[in-house]
This record gives C-alpha cells, sequence and structure tokens, in this order.
C-alpha cells in the first residue's frame, strides 16, 4: 500500500511542476541560470539512470546481458531507428545473450 | 485556416502516433518492475510525463524504495516547469484550460508548439499533440501493462535490456554538444561509483545533485537553442 503514496504523491508533485510554470510571473524564473540547471538535471538523470538499469543489481555492480542491451541499442540509435525500435532492439538483445546463457 | 490545412496540426498529430505508441514499452516495463495494473494505469493517467514515468519504475526496478522512485521522477520533472513558462507565453491559455494545458506540457507538446511560426499555430500544434499523446499515451500503457502481466518472467524477454534501451533512448537526442556529453559520462560515472556505497535508488539522486550543481555553476557560453 505504501508504494501507491508515492505513486500518487509523484503524480501530484508532477503535476504543480507543469502548473507552477503557467502561474509564476515569468521574470522570476526565465533566468539563464535556471534552464541550465534544468537541461543538466535532466541529462544528468537520464545518464545515471540508463547505468543502474545497465549495471546495477541491487548494490552490486554486474556484467550481464543488460551490457548487450546498451550497446544494441546504441547501434539503433546510430542508425537513426525510431525509439519503439531501439527499445525492441534493447529487449531483443538481452533475451537473445540470456539464451545463450549469458546471467 | 481548416484544422486539417494546419501544418501544425499534421507534425502533432504524427508526433502522438510515434509518442503515443511507446507508451505500450512503458506499459510492460512497469508491470514487469514489480508495479500493479492500476498503479501503471495511474502513473501514465496523472503523472503524464514519460521520462519522470520511466525514471520512477526504474528506481521500484533496481530494488529502491518508493521514497527514491518518487525524488528521481520529480527532479527529472523540473524541466516542465520551464516548458510550462514557454507555453504560458505561447498558447496563453485562460481558466480550466490553463490547468488542462498544465497537464499536457511535456517534451513533445513544447517541441512541437516552439516550432510553428506563428503564435496561432503554436497553439494548434500544442494543444493537437498535448491531447493526442494524452489519449494514445494511456490507451497503450493499458496495452503494454496487460501485455507485460501475460508474459511471464520478464527477464526470459530481455524487459530489462529494453529498459536500458528506452532510458539510452530519451538520453541520445539530448546529446548534441560537447557539455551535455560531458555531464552524462561525469553522472553516469558518479552513479557507477556510489552503487555499492548507498542504498538502491539513491545512485541516481547522488548524479542529479552532480547534474543539478554543474548547471548552477557552470559559467560556460550558452548552447545555442537546437
Amino acid at each position: 500500500m505504501s508504494l501507491w503514496w508515492w505513486v500518487l504523491a509523484a503524480c501530484v508533485v508532477a503535476y504543480l511542476s507543469k502548473l507552477s510554470g503557467y502561474l509564476v510571473p515569468a521574470r522570476i524564473l526565465d533566468k539563464p541560470r535556471m534552464g541550465r540547471v534544468a537541461a543538466a538535471l535532466t541529462i544528468g538523470l537520464l545518464a545515471s539512470l540508463t547505468a543502474v538499469n545497465t549495471f546495477a543489481s541491487g548494490q552490486q555492480l554486474v556484467l550481464d546481458a543488460r551490457v548487450g542491451a546498451l550497446v544494441a541499442a546504441a547501434i539503433a540509435l546510430v542508425l537513426r531507428a525510431p525509439f519503439l525500435v531501439v527499445v525492441i532492439a534493447g529487449a531483443a538483445a538481452a533475451a537473445l545473450l540470456r539464451w545463450t546463457g549469458m546471467p | 485556416m481548416r484544422l486539417s490545412q494546419s501544418p501544425a496540426v499534421k507534425t502533432g498529430l504524427s508526433i502522438s502516433v510515434a509518442t503515443g505508441l511507446y507508451g505500450i514499452s512503458f506499459g510492460a516495463l512497469a508491470v514487469s518492475s514489480g508495479l500493479t495494473f492500476w498503479q501503471t494505469v495511474a502513473l501514465s493517467a496523472l503523472m503524464f510525463t514519460g521520462g519522470s514515468q520511466f525514471a520512477f519504475i526504474g528506481v521500484i526496478a533496481g530494488g529502491g524504495a518508493g521514497s527514491a522512485a518518487f525524488g528521481a521522477a520529480t527532479l527529472l520533472g523540473v524541466r516542465n516547469i520551464i516548458y510550462g513558462m514557454q507555453m504560458n507565453a505561447m498558447a496563453r491559455p485562460r481558466g480550466w484550460r490553463k490547468a488542462a494545458a498544465a497537464h499536457v506540457t511535456i517534451d513533445e507538446s513544447t517541441a512541437t508548439a516552439i516550432v510553428q511560426q506563428d503564435l496561432a499555430e503554436s497553439r494548434r500544434g500544442f494543444w493537437t499533440a498535448g491531447l493526442g499523446i494524452f489519449i494514445l499515451w494511456n490507451a497503450f500503457t493499458v496495452a503494454g501493462a496487460l501485455l507485460g502481466d501475460a508474459l511471464g518472467d520478464p527477464k526470459a524477454w530481455g524487459l530489462d535490456g529494453a529498459a536500458v534501451a528506452a532510458f539510452l533512448a530519451l538520453l541520445w537526442p539530448r546529446l548534441k554538444s560537447r557539455e551535455p556529453v560531458a555531464i552524462a559520462v561525469v553522472c553516469a560515472l558518479a552513479t557507477v561509483l556510489v552503487v555499492p556505497l548507498v542504498p538502491p535508488g539513491v545512485p541516481i539522486l547522488v548524479a542529479a545533485l552532480v547534474a543539478g550543481v554543474w548547471g548552477w555553476v557552470g559559467h560556460r557560453a550558452e548552447e545555442p537553442a537546437a
């Protein structure tokens, strides 16, 4: 049940973030620094999420089939594949490597 | 102008289909990360900002606590404040439309609006993409969640690999110059270094701190907006 509270709280705060942009006078937030922080946060978080989902298993660092997924996704992105194709490439690579016996 | 002749509406519709479709991957990944069907549906309907939704389930999938998932999702939503300011200036919604506009203020609706030539087109593009994606994203989330439930062992299907690919694909278009690449590399390294030292979920918040400080103190000339 407690996860439900975090789901709902995150939803409420996400909406309030969006709404605050419409309500706050532009001159308060409209500074280059605020834009830089938001852009850096977005990049940093997505890079971190990529790393965690590739290499972390709980508190351990492991090399497993997910590394193959990372490589496959990168190749698909270099080839300008659309999002869904990239995701499928990642899943297929991980599934294939597991099928060959990789953890 | 007839709506069917508006270039912004056409752009909005094609972005809606492309973005809405990958709701299927969110739905499938969310249930395989341990969320229930209804929690998955709630995230798409109520949070409705893809990056934060993926962040939330990414933390949970890694064994992180609900509080860490909340933190990661919330920080990733900070950019929506900036989008809200831009859309408030462009779309200028009034009354209840302001509340509705806020909910559909995301990467794609903002992007559709800001590339248009005049304000009327921006407004059409924003609403077409925002509402179109909202409808399709939620429909495909439901489909994905049902599919994910039916698949059984998510690892045998490589769904954890799909999550890796999804995050990399969300990151990729933002790596257009040297500074974003540097931020990404440093944050990924910081994450990997602290994984063994702190509870699951927290490494992502450490990376957010690094990125936030970088953005705050960075005195590099502004990158020209792409």
